[in-house]
């Protein structure tokens, strides 16, 4: 008899299933809008030159350093990442309190973040203190945490459906009724799925709360530059945070504003109240690295590193990353026209008004549903669309889908 | 069978073209540059033994040392290197316009966990023509080993968390009981293994202990080129120890990270593996592609795990898919690529044995030459225990005392253990080396 002979199946992951029903499907006219991660209009991914120029210098570097990686990472790649999300003249940094850990991708930055916080905040292996994350979310949070320890994950209001935009009252409200040291899982810009961002004003309004309530701020970075096109922009919230003195973790990604999603390169930027409590935070982050991966792997890191160290390809690096980001405003632009011309019922301005890569367009589950099967255009059940998707070449047939879909399914 | 007296670091220094020195150190080496900025931010922490040694090393630094504690394979320049067929490929790899930059699946690279089965289990095994095996690519090999406690928490024995035990040999590398207990197994024991007496392993206590092992226990074994100790069972004695396994419903998990390097023929490497998939055992097994291809910096791991059943293998699949996901989503692709490249092609694969090989006649002529080194010297005890362990590590069988003379005195870092990186060895620092721990053996009590 086999150990394993009542294990269950696991359902599978939404957006993988979509991926693959995608694969499967024989129409020539299919199109992709479920997975999250940038294409050119030609639908291909896309290795950013910048990033080609690097790995062909790391590849012909004869003095490369071919051994393990010290736990916390490459020491050059983790300074420079945390650079780009605080600005070069933090004072945090300055005042030598803010530390990182080379994670693998965003998950593993996310995964690190919250195993610490289930060991050492709010009390020793404290498993009951809340986790919220917005609704929606990014699906996997929940597992993250959830599979770190905390037992009460919930969600705070976010999305308010009817307006298609923030619920700014119920985000509020869900902060000042929480229980004190509760952990908050915030966007830092282009929230997914919704593409919707609060404003300058609405984030300072958020941390006021959160300061004055003593809560956790978990920011999760995984589109800085490719939001606006602009790196500053996209990380104001995280450095107003930082400016209000905030302790926090920000759990950096680098696969899609360098294109590296195979590489797996993410950093968990750490701000602490003072360095020595930082030094103490990386001693024990050191602890759990070592029983999860105990070495990060080194190419991504070392092509990010190489990238932001060097004035150079650090602006050629930015270019890269507005033309993705200009590609993505000129798609979210077309269709929103298109949507109009067409006489689409319903207003399309939340299409150009919502960031990032995402957008929640509002389509219900049986819209979705005629989409997919009718139509052939795969998006997520939520309604969200990955903008990357659209090319000049299919974003007549994706409007007219939607069209349809609105139209014909109620 | 000994080799003449006089000279024998000249014999060794030759084989590689350097120079015969007395017995001056190395300065600080790059491969423990790496360490340091590790040993500072574990202060914080309480250190575990490696992190202390680590520390220690970090404050010896004025002092000449030689440091035997690197987990990589050292050149004789006392470098890591990556393997000349290893370069060539990444420079082919970067080359070729049609490589993706997708997310790879959460179970990593098809290809690369394909090879990765086979290599250890064989082409034609059994198991995997029956599709009876798991693959799943993780970011090196403690990766491995951690998705493999988190399989077994979630899946192992039907339904409620399964908490333990699982056993350790003793000793064993330290940070796998941290693993288990990361994934939320805290019932971790020990089984005997090193006997420092007697210089080998104890099979009569092993046996004992595993006999007195609850059913549904996890042994976790090293299938070759065991950490610390470098000593591994023979044919025999897996033998005997796989009946036991079958017998007391034990689970193994064999731990494979340098096939390869023990003996230099894969197959043999991975003999125990073999073993129980062909006993139709199930088993985990976590293998690593860090050593045997010099790619430490690219996270390359492999878990692979042997089911009764087939129809089992799609549930166990998503169970891991779910597990990974909240882990670290995908493996990186890089060092994959490489390592499938090599193994899928006939003619990269008798170049990279070659360079194995030459790998590990190196590692076995340091371990004759320290040995003769210390017969000449008059080394109290017997030290063929040197010779007749395999890969890169070696347990001397020096005590506390003897080790910490050998830190202090002598500046000769060993592991906490006694067990020391054989490849860390070379022609400049042999002689200094081999009169230390007779030193050690002689003057400390």
């Amino acid at each position: 008899m086999s150990v394993f002979c009542e294990v269950p199946q696991a359902a599978p992951v939404a957006v993988f299933k979509l991926s693959q029903d995608f694969n499967n499907d024989q129409s020539p006219d299919k199109v992709n809008l479920g997975v999250g991660a940038y294409r050119t209009d030609e639908c291909k991914p896309w290795v950013l030159p910048v990033v080609k120029k690097v790995e062909n210098i790391i590849v012909q570097d004869a003095n490369l350093n071919h051994e393990y990686l010290p736990i916390l990472g490459l020491p050059e790649f983790r300074s420079a990442a945390s650079k780009i999300a605080l600005g070069d003249d933090s004072p945090a940094i300055q005042e030598n309190r803010v530390g990182a850990v080379q994670c693998l991708g965003g998950t593993g930055a996310l995964k690190m973040g919250a195993e610490f916080l289930r060991r050492f905040h709010n009390g020793n292996n404290n498993t009951k203190t809340p986790v919220y994350v917005s609704a929606p979310t990014w699906e996997n949070h929940n597992a993250v945490f959830a599979n770190a320890g905390f037992e009460d994950i919930r969600p705070y209001k976010y999305w308010d459906a009817e307006k298609r935009g923030l619920d700014l009252s119920g985000f509020l409200g869900d902060l000042e009724s929480c229980p004190q040291h509760s952990v908050f899982v915030l966007h830092a810009c282009a929230h997914n799925p919704t593409g919707t961002d609060p404003t300058q004003e609405q984030w300072m309004q958020i941390a006021e709360v959160m300061m004055r309530r003593k809560l956790f701020v978990f920011f999760d970075s995984a589109y800085q530059g490719f939001a606006s096109g602009s790196l500053e922009k996209d990380a104001w919230a995280i450095r107003y945070f930082v400016s209000m003195g905030f302790e926090m973790f920000c759990a950096q990604s680098f696969s899609k504003n360098f294109g590296l999603y195979n590489e797996r390169v993410g950093n968990l930027t750490i701000v602490a109240h003072d360095a020595d409590n930082l030094k103490r935070v990386l001693s024990q982050m050191e602890k759990i690295v070592r029983t999860t991966w105990s070495n990060p792997p080194s190419q991504g890191a070392r092509i990010v590193a190489v990238t932001l160290n060097s004035p150079e390809l650090f602006t050629e690096w930015k270019d890269n990353v507005k033309t993705m980001a200009d590609r993505v405003l000129l798609m979210r632009a077309q269709l929103k026209a298109k949507l109009q011309a067409l006489g689409t019922p319903g207003t399309w301005d939340h299409i150009t008004e919502q960031i990032g890569m995402f957008s929640f367009t509002g389509l219900n589950t049986k819209q979705v549903e005629y989409m997919v099967k009718e139509r052939h255009v795969y998006l997520m059940a939520s309604g969200r669309i990955n903008m990357c998707g659209l090319t000049s070449k299919n974003i007549n047939y994706v409007a007219e889908s939607i069209h349809e879909a609105v139209t014909k399914v109620q | 069978m000994s080799r003449p007296s006089g000279g024998l670091d000249e014999i060794l220094v030759k084989q590689n073209g350097g120079d015969p020195g007395g017995h001056h150190c190395e300065p600080i080496n790059t491969h423990s540059a790496a360490a340091v900025p590790a040993a500072a931010a574990a202060e914080g922490a309480e250190p575990g033994p490696d992190s202390k040694q680590l520390s220690a090393l970090k404050r010896d630094s004025q002092a000449r040392r030689v440091d035997l504690t690197g987990r990589e394979y050292y050149s004789e320049e006392g470098k890591t290197f990556q393997l000349r067929l290893v370069g060539k490929i990444k420079q082919q790899l970067n080359a070729d316009p049609c490589l993706c930059p997708e997310y790879p699946s959460s179970l990593g690279l098809t290809e690369f966990t394909r090879r990765a089965n086979e290599v250890v289990l064989g082409k034609s095994s059994r198991a995997i023509m029956e599709s009876r095996v798991l693959g799943v690519q993780t970011p090196g090999f403690t990766a491995a080993v951690r998705l493999g406690a988190e399989l077994l928490r979630h899946c192992f024995d039907a339904g409620a968390a399964w908490c333990g035990p699982v056993y350790l040999s003793s000793p064993c590398d330290d940070s796998l009981a941290g693993i288990f207990q990361a994934a939320g197994i805290q019932d971790i024991r020990r089984y005997y293994y090193w006997d420092d007496k007697l210089r080998c392993i104890c099979l009569e206590k092993l046996l004992q202990d595993l006999e007195g092992a609850p059913e549904q226990s996890v042994v976790v074994l090293s299938a070759s080129a065991h950490y610390p100790t470098g000593a591994d069972l023979s044919q025999d004695q897996w033998t005997v120890i796989t009946q036991l396994i079958m017998r007391r419903r034990l689970f193994p998990f064999l731990l494979l990270p340098a096939q390869g390097l023990c003996y230099g023929d894969f197959k043999r490497d991975s003999w125990p593996v073999q073993l129980c998939a062909s006993q139709g055992m199930e088993l985990l097994c976590a293998q690593s592609f860090s050593h045997c291809f010099g790619l430490y910096g690219e996270a390359v791991g492999h878990l692979l795990c042997v089911l009764k059943q087939s129809s089992l293998l799609i549930s166990l699949q998503s169970q891991a898919v779910k597990l990974v996901r909240s882990l670290w989503a995908r493996p990186s692709v890089g060092g994959a690529d490489v390592v499938a490249t090599v193994l899928s092609n006939p003619a990269h694969l008798v170049e990279w044995q070659g360079e194995v090989k030459r790998m590990v006649e190196r590692s076995k002529l340091i371990r004759d030459i320290l040995r003769e080194k210390l017969r000449l010297l008059g080394t109290p005890g017997c030290w063929d225990h040197l010779t007749q362990q395999g890969g890169l590590y070696c347990s001397t069988g020096l005590n506390d005392q003897q080790v910490e003379f050998l830190t202090k005195r002598r500046h000769v870092n060993l592991l906490p253990s006694g067990c020391l990186n054989v490849s860390a060895i070379n022609g400049r620092n042999l002689k200094y080396i081999s009169e230390s721990i007779h030193l050690a053996m002689t003057t400390s009590p």
